[in-house]
């Protein structure tokens, strides 16, 4: 019942409420307090206007017209309820036939009630009105009558939903008869919404009835309700235009009332949709974190096409998802960034391709592109359109459906070359041509639905290709394809950079996919470079805790078959929630009391090697790669953590033992979801802010991915 | 999906125009057509049978208590009453593939005569209004769209909210009486009633539109927001294009889908809410015709108006899934 009284914390709520209140008692005692004088004849006021003695006057018998507009309360309200009910009533009986009659009978009634619903309510009302007679008891009949398809397809709707749900199904199982089942199982769960709909179809109606009174086919005199006597104000609006705004006034405010409350009692119990306010955004200034005054302060590389200095993204709530990241990419060069989702690895690409939204917030002590700055307000979309590509994960969403594949890839040649339609059209058969898409003109002339998902990743490329990128920013772009198509995509961007000489920005949460493709690897942890080294380094000698982790959750040929997944304990961090110290202390085993305290900087060894960790390489190198044993980790959230890529559903339900894998070989057929992942990911404070690519970061229930090409063997 | 035809595949004949596969566009076409066969055949039926779902004596009603028995015995015949049932139908169902409606029993004119007289006035009106709530929704749902995206200029958002609801809450005949008080009464702008040139129009049509235009706002705006936070838009702005071009041609497009069928629900509404319009302007249009009609008990016009507002509906019910199914081709061509 307390989501009965937060209909009542509404301001929604409380007017609707308070107005069917008024309503309703205006229904109750209007016609025991004022019936006498809505019906005593002034024969010396006849049509007046408003005066002292008559608020808003009187009709062509001198009778008060407020009081009668009072008065009709109880006959509007009272019909529109009877008439209501009818029609829920019906509409509940069709809406319930399907499953109690079966399934033939079931679907000529759901064919009939489509049928209907086809036709305006108006229409419906009309007709049946002439069956039902003109007068008030055929309107109510008819408006009742006419009401009852719509709500039926509602029924119908929810009881479908209803009818799919295993209660269901065990209770018909169970040999529960069909009528028992609609009473006892699935009336009781729909009986909320359908209450509310009764609520808001009883607004309607009250207009509609007003309308069919208002023709002339609903209450007949000496009778009178809203409807009628906007009819007979009608007539006389050149004298008096009152008469026939007063009844109307009332009709809407009453209908506003039913309306109202629906929907404030519907917005109770569903979900709320009210978005948490702004609030002002903590400025960091660029400089202030350790990793950007340890960064080459100062040298600025000219071979480089893309130099980034303490970049941090920021959204309303304190939330950074990325905390100063530095790194430059020279021409020709692949770097790879990999990290767990929500390390802000994707977030990092968005903000150097200019297309973090508001409210995120980019700010940057340096961010050139090509030797330009693009932390200027300049206009920056022409060397940005031609000379940076963007790969997106997603090859079935990134596409518009309703374009054709050609179009998309010309309109860069339309915008930022200059070209003509038709040469902008040949280029972009060319490009397909480029990315080996076979019968290129006429694959340019379809749909994004008509390729296949390793096709749209080719045609993304080449879309990239439009221009001649300097950049290709690749964020997960095989994530979504199946194995054999992901090798050939990348083989594809491979190529690509080797002919074109463009730089290559591999985002994946796959160690495996980088170290295949890339030269150089970023490691990004809670929204920060952990570790920037060369990929041949990444088994042999990675120096942070944390690639270590990733590395060695990467089966290869040498692990076992049989064996679980290693995994690495404990959870991501929560953007909104980054602790003092060195983010990973928590998950990492040879934590101490500096780590927990201290944010580590991230420094360069004097070879291009940057690691962020208090640790010797020593001390590090104690923790063996890729075996199983000896870190006894402390896991902050005890067992039940998993390893899983996005949606295959892996998951290792372990001890808390470590990266070993101590399960029992059975546990990574079963997810261990209790586990309290799902209090992360939520509550973030951004995942709220409508920020897709925010949200996509911050997914709910941060797994640890890593993720390999080896699962599917484990599998 | 066809990515996988080998190079040596006999070469696929040139693609239709709009892209849409045969097979399945005729498919679609067929059983949208059926769907439109059977509404119109449940309509015809439930004209025909409406007079004699009417208690009592349709004639004798029509007529009134007054009028001699052997009129209402001649009438009756007329009408073919005192056939059997299915042969009046066919008989009814064979008199309107000629067109024939029937003859009114208060005027003794061709009920198809009156329609045909009275459409006009009832169409233009309708496609009017419904040309301005298009007109006037689309583009205003997509710039508050743009504008209050991501929490920007709440106060906006809240106004534009606000607004619609109330407006879309009000019924036609209601704004239409409001407006004739004050425009036509008060201030004397524009005629109150009837139809002479055009700035009768404007009434009506305002009266008309209000409502369905602030609905149809309000779905334009959800929609382009939600295509707005889509990938597809976000690859748009990679691209770089000008936001004209992407709100434009990427984003509204998209969300007009939504838009449209709701439009045509909305056209078809709109078809019925003449009715009540055209009674507050004393419109000389179906919507007079039809109610008066109803209040004169004249049942073959009430029959033949109601038959025509019906096939009004469904055809533009049917002409809306064409054009969405065109619009989109993903869309409703999918076995349903």
């Amino acid at each position: 019942m307390r989501r009965w009284s937060r209909v009542l914390r509404t301001p929604v709520g409380i007017a609707g409420v308070t107005m069917l209140g008024l309503v309703l008692l205006l229904a109750v005692l209007a016609p025991l307090v004022w019936g006498d004088h809505a019906d005593a004849v002034d024969t010396d006021n006849l049509l007046a206007g408003p005066s002292g003695q008559h608020w808003i006057g009187t009709d062509n018998l001198g009778r008060d017209l407020l009081f009668r507009v009072l008065v009709a309360t109880r006959l509007s309200v009272a019909l529109a309820l009877l008439a209501t009910a009818i029609g829920t009533t019906l509409g509940l009986l069709l809406g319930v036939a399907p499953l109690l009659l079966g399934r033939r009978v079931g679907r000529l009634v759901v064919a009939v009630v489509n049928i209907l619903v086809a036709f305006p309510g108006l229409l419906l009302v009309l007709f049946f009105a002439v069956v039902f007679g003109v007068g008030t008891r055929g309107a109510v009949l008819a408006v009742g009558v006419a009401i009852a398809p719509g709500f039926a397809r509602l029924v119908q709707t929810f009881v479908a939903g209803i009818a799919e749900r295993d209660f269901v199904a065990a209770a018909r199982i169970a040999g529960v008869s069909r009528l028992r089942i609609v009473v006892r199982h699935v009336l009781p769960n729909i009986a909320e919404p359908l209450i509310v709909n009764a609520t808001i179809t009883a607004g309607g109606v009250l207009l509609s009835f007003a309308g069919l009174s208002f023709l002339g086919l609903g209450v007949q005199p000496p009778s009178y309700d809203w409807g009628r006597l906007m009819q007979e104000g009608l007539s006389g609006i050149y004298i008096h235009p009152l008469a026939a705004l007063a009844p109307g006034i009332a009709v809407i405010l009453a209908g506003l009332a039913f309306n109202l409350t629906g929907e404030a009692i519907a917005g109770a119990f569903g979900v709320s949709t009210v978005t948490g306010t702004a609030d002002p955004l903590p400025h960091v200034p660029a400089g202030e974190t350790p990793e950007g005054r340890a960064a080459h302060e100062g040298t600025v590389r000219d071979d480089l096409v893309l130099d980034v200095r303490d970049l941090a993204v920021s959204f309303p709530g304190g939330v950074r998802p990325v905390r100063g990241v530095s790194f430059g990419i020279a021409a020709g060069e692949a770097l790879g960034v990999v990290g767990e989702s929500g390390s802000g690895k994707s977030l990092t690409a968005l903000s150097i391709a200019r297309l973090v939204e508001e409210p995120g917030r980019v700010d940057a002590r340096r961010l050139t592109f090509c030797g330009t700055d693009l932390l200027e307000q300049a206009d920056h979309d022409e060397l940005l359109g031609t000379s940076l590509a963007v790969v997106f994960q997603d090859p079935m969403t990134s596409f518009n459906p309703v374009m054709r594949i050609g179009t998309q890839l010309a309109e860069v040649g339309r915008h930022h070359q200059g070209l003509s339609r038709r040469s902008a059209l040949a280029r972009a058969v060319d490009r397909l041509a480029a990315v080996r898409v076979r019968d290129p003109e006429r694959r340019a002339r379809q749909y994004p639905h008509e390729f296949s998902g390793g096709m749209r990743q080719r045609a993304m490329i080449g879309m990239g290709l439009m221009g001649s990128p300097r950049l290709i920013i690749a964020d997960e772009p095989t994530t979504a394809l199946d194995v054999t198509v992901q090798s050939q995509v990348l083989e594809l961007l491979q190529g690509v950079r080797r002919e074109q000489n463009a730089a290559l920005l591999l985002i994946s949460h796959d160690v495996s996919v980088v170290a295949d493709v890339c030269g150089r690897v970023l490691v990004m942890y809670a929204g920060r470079i952990v570790e920037d080294l060369p990929t041949d380094a990444l088994r042999t000698d990675a120096r942070h805790p944390y690639t270590r982790a990733l590395v060695a959750a990467v089966p290869d040929m040498a692990t076992a078959l049989d064996a679980p997944l290693a995994t690495i304990p404990g959870q991501p961090v929560d953007p909104a929630h980054v602790p003092a110290g060195c983010a990973f202390a928590a998950r990492c085993p040879i934590a101490n009391d500096r780590c927990r305290t201290e944010e580590p900087v991230l420094r360069d060894d004097g070879t291009g090697h940057r690691v962020a960790c208090w640790h010797t390489a020593e001390e590090v190198e104690l923790l063996s790669i890729g075996t199983a044993g000896g870190l006894d980790t402390p896991s902050p959230r005890g067992s039940g953590y998993s390893t899983t890529d996005d949606g295959s559903g892996y998951s290792t339900t372990g001890d808390g033992s470590g990266y070993s894998t101590t399960g029992d070989g059975s546990g990574y057929s079963t997810t261990g979801d209790g586990s309290g992942y799902s209090t992360t990911g939520d509550g973030s404070g951004y995942s709220t802010t409508g920020d897709g690519s925010a949200g996509r970061v911050a997914s709910a229930s941060e797994r640890i991915e890593t993720k390999a090409p080896g699962e599917e063997v484990a599998r | 999906m066809t990515t996988l035809t080998p190079a040596a595949a006999p070469i696929r004949p040139a693609p239709r125009t709009r892209g849409i596969p045969g097979g399945r566009w005729t498919r679609f076409v067929v059983r949208r057509t059926g769907r439109l066969l059977v509404s119109l055949w449940v309509l015809v039926t439930a004209s025909f049978l409406m007079i004699h779902l009417v208690p009592g004596d349709p004639v004798r009603a029509a007529l009134g208590l007054t009028a001699p028995p052997d009129l209402v015995a001649a009438k009756r015949k007329a009408l073919g009453l005192e056939d059997p049932l299915l042969t009046q139908y066919l008989h009814y169902v064979g008199h309107l593939f000629r067109g024939d409606l029937g003859e009114s029993i208060q005027s003794q004119l061709a009920v198809s005569d009156t329609i045909s007289q009275r459409l006009p006035a009832t169409a233009s009106l309708a496609l009017l209004a419904f040309a301005v709530a298009v007109a006037v929704a689309i583009p205003l749902g997509v710039a508050v769209a743009v504008a209050t995206r991501r929490g920007r200029r709440r106060r906006t958002e809240l106004t534009f909210a606000g607004t619609s609801v109330v407006l879309g809450s009000i019924p036609d005949f209601l704004v239409g009486v409001a407006l004739v008080a004050v425009l036509a009464v008060n201030l004397g702008w524009f005629p109150v009633a009837g139809r002479s040139g055009a700035t009768s129009y404007v009434l009506p049509v305002i009266a008309l539109a209000i409502g369905p235009a602030a609905v149809l706002a309000r779905i334009v705006r959800v929609e382009m927001l939600s295509v707005l936070d889509t990938d597809y838009i976000r690859t748009a702005r990679a691209k770089r294009l000008p936001s004209l071009r992407i709100n434009l041609r990427h984003a509204l497009p998209n969300a007009v889908t939504a838009t449209l069928t709701l439009g045509g629900m909305l056209l078809a509404s709109m078809v019925a809410g003449t009715v009540l319009v055209e009674n507050v302007f004393a419109w000389p249009g179906l919507g007079s015709t039809i109610v008066q009609s109803i209040t004169t008990k004249d049942y073959p016009m009430v029959q033949g108006t109601v038959l025509v507002y019906g096939v009004i509906v469904l055809v533009v019910n049917t002409l809306v899934d064409v054009a969405l199914a065109l619009i989109d081709p993903r869309s409703t061509i999918g076995d349903s």
